[in-house]
């Protein structure tokens, strides 16, 4: 199978005395949903953040669609990245000053230079999968934060990604908004798309992940499938981690 | 009860007010009663008889005092515009640099912010004057051929001749100025949730259009009100120019008052003149904030 993203002894640190990251290796499928779990503070976030260039490393590679990345910050390496690998945040973090298609149309004007009549018509389809057309002109504020989840998703989906990566896309909605996101990530994932997705969200990682990994102490302590990882965990530390969820 | 404690303070308050202004009246009428002067303009329309080095309008020892004052009216009015656009341009390359992810940027314009604000404006004005201009040769120094060329004589810039003098005063206001407004804007970007940066980052966009298009927009709420400030201080140091010799509003009232001894007068003309240039840029400043800050649902 073709890999996507492959990360190798990845350490990172924040401070002195912890490892956010270590040691971490990993590799992503082309087509594959991962999801990633663990306890917060264990490093999930932080991996997925590694994978655009958002996160710097102090030691490993990364490998993210043919493109290398090191400790050595090559921005202009990492811009090539962004353009190809898409990200949706917890706080969804829309554009407030601009409207809904404009917070679309954006990256595909400025970063890929096309027409605005031909980001709008991409803009505008994206906006129909996700059900929310009828929001196009207004602010994020004046949305709910399911709609404006599905915004984010749109915004990263408009520069045509090869990689999706979600980084806990429900922990900031109420419970009523969880479904329509999902939902959304769902539809991406029946279509192919190679998405790694940090969530507590254990119904939907047993439903649609191909993979898990269990993370904690910004070390991986298991990867297996989601059969194999809800019902007998082998690590001692992902079974109490579940106990707790359940 | 409460309204009729309101209503005694308030009272008090307006006989304070009342008491203080009676006492500053009855001081201004002894005084012109003193000097056998009375209040009087009539002056403003009298040859003044002395020369201005520096005129915006054309200007000869016969035209009257109100005319020389107007001259030193636009002098001051001609270098706080100009002063404003320089140090508000210096002012956000200083305050995005502050960001920036080169090391060396980010050094160079903390240390600008740091100097600048240590230096006492007067100081950093004199400094401009007689160690950086003055100090030039008579022979151009010319920085770009044609279009900026510098010797102790003044400053040609785009077909225009420049006094000395107004260009220490430019440059000493703007680079002055110019280090406040970083520090405004830096304070408005920090405003900006950390969030916004990740999410133009994640799209791809550069840093460059990111700040442009994405985080400045959103700091403006925040920078706008410090920006104002700074732009009445920029117009109230321009009165420093009597220091370096610049022909402004209060150089010109001070030349008035010696030659005709109203005091009163000259500082109730200053007084009303400060007044107006700090009104335009109240009102301006007003202008482009609800121009520039869109109602976005929240």
């Amino acid at each position: 199978m073709e890999i996507a993203i492959k990360a190798k002894d990845i350490v990172k640190s924040y401070d002195k005395a912890n490892l956010a990251l270590d040691n971490v290796s990993l590799n992503v499928f082309t087509g594959e949903v991962l999801v990633i779990m663990g306890p917060s503070g264990s490093g999930k976030s932080t991996l997925i953040r590694t994978f655009n260039g958002l996160e710097s490393i102090d030691r490993g590679r990364l490998e993210i669609l043919g493109l290398h990345l090191d400790e050595n910050q090559d921005e202009k390496q990492i811009r090539k990245i962004r353009r190809r690998v898409g990200m949706v945040f917890q706080q969804f973090n829309l554009f407030p000053h601009l409207t809904i298609l404009e917070n679309i149309t954006i990256a595909p004007i400025k970063v890929q230079k096309r027409s605005s009549i031909e980001s709008e018509i991409t803009a505008k389809e994206l906006l129909k999968q996700m059900g929310i057309y009828e929001q196009i002109n207004k602010y994020p504020n004046q949305l709910s934060g399911g709609q404006q989840q599905r915004v984010a998703i749109a915004r990263a989906l408009a520069l045509k990604p090869e990689i999706m990566l979600f980084d806990e896309p429900t922990s900031a909605l109420d419970p009523e908004r969880v479904k329509e996101v999902l939902d959304a990530i769902r539809n991406l994932a029946n279509k192919g798309m190679t998405m790694v997705v940090v969530t507590h969200e254990i119904d939907f990682a047993k439903e649609v992940a191909d993979r898990v990994v269990f993370m904690d102490e910004g070390k991986i302590v298991e990867t297996s499938s989601p059969q194999n990882f809800f019902s007998n965990a082998t690590e001692e530390r992902s079974r109490r981690f579940l106990n707790q969820m359940m | 009860m409460r309204n009729h404690n309101n209503f005694i303070k308030q009272l008090i308050i307006g006989i304070i007010v009342i008491f203080i202004l009676s006492i500053l009246i009855n001081n201004l009428t002894v005084n012109l009663i003193r000097t056998d002067m009375g209040l009087s303009f009539k002056w403003l329309l009298q040859p003044s008889g002395f020369a201005v080095s520096e005129s915006t309008v054309p200007f000869k020892p016969s035209d009257s005092y109100a005319w020389a004052l107007f001259n030193g009216w636009l002098n001051s009015l001609k270098v706080i515009v100009c002063g404003l656009a320089i140090a508000t341009l210096l002012g956000i390359i200083a305050g995005t640099s502050r960001f920036n992810s080169n090391l060396l940027v980010r050094f160079i314009a903390r240390t600008y912010v740091a100097l600048v604000r240590q230096i006492p404006l007067l100081i950093q004005l004199l400094f401009w004057y007689f160690v950086a201009f003055l100090s030039l040769s008579e022979n151009p120094l010319k920085i770009i051929n044609g279009i900026l060329e510098i010797s102790n004589q003044g400053v040609y810039l785009f077909g225009l001749n420049l006094s000395l003098e107004f260009s220490a005063l430019l440059l000493g206001l703007s680079v002055f100025t110019g280090a406040s407004i970083s520090e405004v804007v830096r304070g408005g970007l920090n405003s900006v949730p950390k969030g916004q940066w990740e999410a133009f980052r994640s799209i791809g966009l550069s840093e460059g259009d990111g700040m442009r298009k994405i985080v400045l927009p959103q700091a403006l709420p925040a920078i706008l009100p410090g920006l104002t400030s700074q732009y009445l201080n920029l117009a109230k140091n321009s009165t420093l120019a009597i220091a370096i010799g610049y022909s402004d509003i209060y150089a010109i009232s001070d030349t008035t008052i010696t030659q005709t001894g109203r005091a009163i007068e000259g500082f109730i003309i200053l007084l009303i003149s400060f007044i107006i240039v700090n009104l335009i840029i109240t009102n301006s400043m007003e202008l482009i904030t609800s121009f520039l800050v869109k109602d976005t649902g929240k």
